[in-house]
């Protein structure tokens, strides 16, 4: 019955605020070009389907790219991290500056750099920026997270760095990256959606440039489907990692 | 008497912005006697047992030991398994840092987890363990190596009465096997006095030796122990002991 309702609560609402939505913008003629009715947006899904369809995979892979691109640097920079406090210490405020710099603001050097013919290389790069830290923040905490008292166990049989590495701080570390790997799943979307609109020139065509273009034409319509199927990607990927991520405790844990 | 297997000798440990937590504080530990260490929380008791373990160093004093790497084992407070690691494969761990190989590792780990009747959850996962079952898993971990002093820091203060007085008769049963010597920290008198041949009191931290009662009785301990004159007798003089010692402090 509970799981009944936390699935039905949340569609009745979802279908409440469209009936609302649909029953104001006829009753008040809304002018479609400033709010379409929800009836308008589900026709230019369907009209738009197939275009639609490319730009989500398009935004999907380029997101999932930089995803495996900010793992790889993440985890190999977390782990020199771990092994050298003095790099530790030099990297951290670097990182934390990279982080706390709005992606919008160093957006359009990374257009620069990648060249205008290349705009879907500077999205990848600046989507891995964002998906960057989480990663590296939790592998960081992962890797000096192992249980003092088996480090301790580890000291009295005299165990090498490289044993105490492989054999208790990687493993240690598994929930803190896959933790930091959902996150940055999402801030990947995030980051691929707002460098495509920095980009804007249409080389990319991602699901924010199909809302760019259809804005600059004032087909509002099409504007929402974009957004919807954004929408949609977004919260299909979020309940991907999420499996996935419980997938990988319940490998880690045995249950 | 035979050269001591371990000794504190007016030990001391201070830790920056603490002060000090222990000492100066004496302990002898000969080869196959269980001693158990109690006093009140803070006293400075688990640090003394892992100077004897070599995982600290005193700030003054000396630690002595006649003891090799690999001859001292410990089970910590709580039974600290590697959750991504099965029973067998936890208990090998001492063994497979040390260098021994993986095969032989595993089989001895098997038969260490056997000895305390855990044959059955030699691939369970410590998630699938019930607290009395990990601990159990960590003492096979201790046992694994042979050791010649083992290091037993409130190891059953997590569990309930009857998980925790059945893993007292196991560990002495094991005891009787092979007579490591033994020094466990407590809270609590009764289990001191039923587990230790000597049971040596400490004073609120920084902690000192307050006194010490010799319990004169086999080990294993005989069926109804627990009720004999020999064993209040010892439970009185420990408590009267404690007593002394917390009433000293305030």
């Amino acid at each position: 019955m509970r799981r009944f309702g936390a699935v039905l609560a949340p569609l009745g609402l979802v279908l409440l605020l469209i009936i609302g939505w649909e029953g104001a913008c006829r009753a008040l003629r809304v002018p479609p070009y400033l709010l379409p009715a929800p009836s308008a947006v589900a026709l230019a899904l369907i009209q738009n389907a197939g275009s639609l369809t490319v730009s989500a995979w398009r935004t999907l892979t380029m997101a999932l790219e930089a995803l495996a691109a900010a793992a790889l640097f993440a985890g190999a920079l977390a782990l020199a991290v771990s092994l050298n406090r003095t790099l530790g210490r030099a990297v951290r405020p670097l990182a934390v500056a990279l982080q706390v710099t709005p992606v919008v603001a160093i957006a359009p050097l990374f257009v620069i750099w990648a060249g205008v013919d290349h705009p879907g290389r500077a999205i990848v790069a600046l989507a891995a920026i964002v998906a960057f830290f989480p990663i590296f923040s939790g592998a960081v905490r992962g890797l000096s997270a192992a249980d003092p008292d088996l480090e301790r166990l580890f000291d009295l049989y005299g165990a090498t760095p490289g044993q105490r590495l492989l054999r208790l701080r990687l493993p240690s570390a598994v929930p803190f990256i896959v933790e930091g790997c959902k996150v940055a799943a999402g801030l990947a979307v995030i980051g691929a959606v707002v460098a495509e609109f920095v980009a804007g020139s249409g080389g990319a065509q991602g699901l924010a440039w199909r809302i760019l273009e259809a804005g600059n034409r004032l087909q509002t319509a099409k504007m929402f489907a974009a957004i919807v199927t954004l929408a949609l990607m977004a919260a299909g990927l979020h309940v991907v990692f999420q499996v996935l991520e419980r997938r990988a405790l319940i490998w880690w844990r045995g249950r | 008497m035979t050269d001591p297997l371990a000794r504190l000798d007016a030990v001391e440990a201070a830790y920056p912005g603490r002060g000090r937590a222990l000492g100066p504080f004496d302990l002898t530990v000969a080869a196959g006697e269980i001693v158990a260490l109690v006093g009140p929380s803070g006293c400075g008791k688990s640090t003394a047992l892992r100077l004897l373990a070599g995982l600290e160093t005193p700030s003054a004093g000396e630690v002595r030991r006649a003891t090799a790497r690999g001859e001292t084992s410990v089970v910590f407070q709580s039974a600290t398994l590697a959750p991504w690691l099965s029973a067998r494969a936890n208990v090998a761990l001492p063994l497979v840092l040390s260098g021994v190989d993986h095969g032989e590792a595993g089989r001895r780990a098997t038969a260490a987890l056997a000895r305390v009747g855990l044959q059955g959850a030699v691939n369970a996962r410590p998630a699938e363990l019930s607290g009395g079952m990990a601990m159990r898993a960590s003492l096979a971990r201790a046992l694994v190596t042979h050791p010649r002093l083992l290091l037993l820091d409130e190891p059953f203060a997590a569990l309930d009465e009857i998980t925790r007085r059945a893993l007292a008769d196991d560990v002495l049963a094991i005891w009787a096997e092979e007579r490591p010597a033994i020094v466990f920290v407590s809270h609590n008198v009764e289990e001191a006095v039923y587990m230790a041949g000597r049971v040596v009191v400490m004073t609120p931290g920084p902690g000192r030796a307050a006194g010490e009662t010799r319990v004169e009785a086999t080990a294993p301990r005989p069926a109804g122990f627990r009720t004999s004159a020999i064993f209040r007798a010892a439970a009185e003089a420990v408590s009267d002991q404690l007593a002394r010692a917390m009433g000293a402090a305030a």
